[in-house]
């Protein structure tokens, strides 16, 4: 049954296309996506960081550099992060399904894992800030016209400290799928925003996870842009039972590993 | 399993665009205020940051990260709950439709005789797979050792029309640094060794 009251929407957001390609189908966009991974794997030269000349993900034509980094020194402020405490995050800002007077709709669950630098070492006291789409795939931001249902009970936004020993937990709703405007029937997998301070300036990361066995996870450009299979799997979270709680949530644990760093760590800070 | 990490296992968690819809989530009030816009020593950090064909980029979010006025790299929270006296060196900004960000600030200071003072800049946006860094440094007449300017050895590595791109433009408020992510006049971006 159409919703002719809707038809405007059917095809999802309201976000502007940057390119003038004629919309093409998952299986086009696959076979792109195959033919990228395959070069990756030729010349040897994938990393584990994504590429930012991506044709598959259309919105990356015009946003990509196309001169080499340029390779420096870190110095000064570059060898420090932005420091963070108390005074800016409130313990309850860990907890997303308690923003409002109900309860969100949707899977409980609870997301939790250790920040590390590349030495292993823990990130502690640091911001960690996450956000989400609801359980209907829809987010609460202007620009997301999918028609799915927003829910008064929640914003999908949180933010947390991590401990002495690097660990972060948030309590959400386990986020849904949605249809976004890449191609013709392009779906996200059901993802969370992780955006991250480390250390140092340079391991500023803004990341996304994604849940295990989500057939969508193969289908998505967004995470395919990470050309190493093997790196792309660091983006999956593990559902851990030990994480679930009896008749309240489900669990997942999902560890973060920053890039190295330059500097050595003082006393304080956790050498 | 990837889930969880070990010690012999710790490649560095992939970046992910920060997408379209962070707009709820990452700003927030006074986050591109390092210090309130009227005070004496006030500064206006603004630009446009701009894709390959020209066009302004509505869903860009930059963040700064600097030293204060004397050079020193500050360790003090407060950023996200500002208290408009205490300066924390970070900032963030989420560009408007028409591509434009204005950060308010104080100039940094020297942190190093030989090397021209700046401030780190970080890039996301919608489309960009992982984030960019690169430095705005200030420009001539705006620091004491302007040979600096060319003696830095990051400015000096670079051709000339490259090494201008990160060069601050100054203005009667403060100064002007234009982020062009792809084409003529990009920006240079940095990968640190």
């Amino acid at each position: 049954m159409a919703h002719p009251g809707r038809a405007g929407h059917r095809y999802g957001r309201g976000v502007t296309r940057t390119t003038a390609l004629p919309a093409h189908s998952q299986a086009e966009i696959s076979t792109e996506i195959d033919a990228l991974a395959a070069e990756g794997a030729a010349d040897g030269h994938r990393g584990p960081q994504p590429r930012l000349d991506y044709a598959p993900y259309r919105s990356s034509l015009l946003r990509h550099p196309t001169k080499a980094p340029q390779q420096v020194d870190p110095e000064g402020i570059e060898l420090w992060a932005p420091c963070f405490g108390e005074r800016d995050v409130h313990a309850l800002e860990s907890d997303l399904t308690i923003q409002h007077a109900g309860e969100p709709v949707g899977e409980r669950m609870v997301v939790t894992g250790r920040v590390l630098d590349g030495a292993g070492r823990p990130v502690r006291r640091q911001l960690v800030e996450v956000w989400q789409a609801n359980a209907g795939g829809r987010y609460v931001h202007q620009r997301d016209q999918h028609p799915a249902a927003l829910d008064p009970n929640f914003t999908g936004m949180g933010r947390c400290l991590t401990d002495d020993d690097g660990w972060y937990r948030f309590t959400t709703i386990k986020p849904g799928p949605y249809p976004w405007k890449n191609h013709r029937n392009a779906w996200r997998p059901a993802h969370i925003h992780f955006s991250l301070f480390g250390t140092e300036f340079t391991q500023r990361t803004i990341t996304q996870m994604y849940f295990p066995g989500d057939q969508l996870v193969g289908l998505d450009p967004i995470i395919s842009s990470i050309t190493d299979p093997a790196a792309r799997e660091l983006l999956v979270a593990d559902y851990d039972h030990d994480v679930t709680t009896h008749e309240w949530a489900t669990g997942y644990r999902w560890d973060i590993v920053l890039t190295g760093t330059h500097r050595t760590p003082t006393e304080e800070e956790g050498a | 399993m990837s889930g969880v990490r070990t010690e012999g296992d710790l490649a560095p968690t992939p970046g992910q665009t920060v997408g379209p819809f962070y707009g709820y989530a990452l700003p927030f009030d006074g986050d591109s205020e390092l210090v309130p816009p009227g005070r004496e020593d006030a500064v206006r950090l603004h630009g446009v940051v701009t894709d390959g064909a020209g066009a302004p980029v509505p869903d860009a979010l930059l963040e700064i990260w600097q030293a204060d006025a004397d050079g020193a790299v500050v360790r003090r929270p407060g950023s996200l709950h500002r208290d408009g006296w205490t300066f924390t060196g970070w900032g963030r900004c989420a560009t408007r439709d028409d591509g434009s960000f204005s950060f308010t600030t104080v100039r940094p200071g020297r942190h190093d005789p030989d090397r021209a003072p700046y401030v780190a800049v970080t890039v996301f946006a919608r489309g960009l797979l992982d984030r960019l860094l690169t430095r705005a440094y200030l420009p001539a007449g705006e620091i004491e050792a302007e040979e600096l300017l060319t003696s830095d050895p990051l400015l000096a590595s670079l051709p000339a029309e490259r090494a201008r791109t990160l060069l601050a433009t100054p203005e009667p408020t403060g100064h002007r640094f234009d982020v062009r992510l792809q084409g003529e006049g990009e920006t240079v971006f940095l990968r640190h060794a």
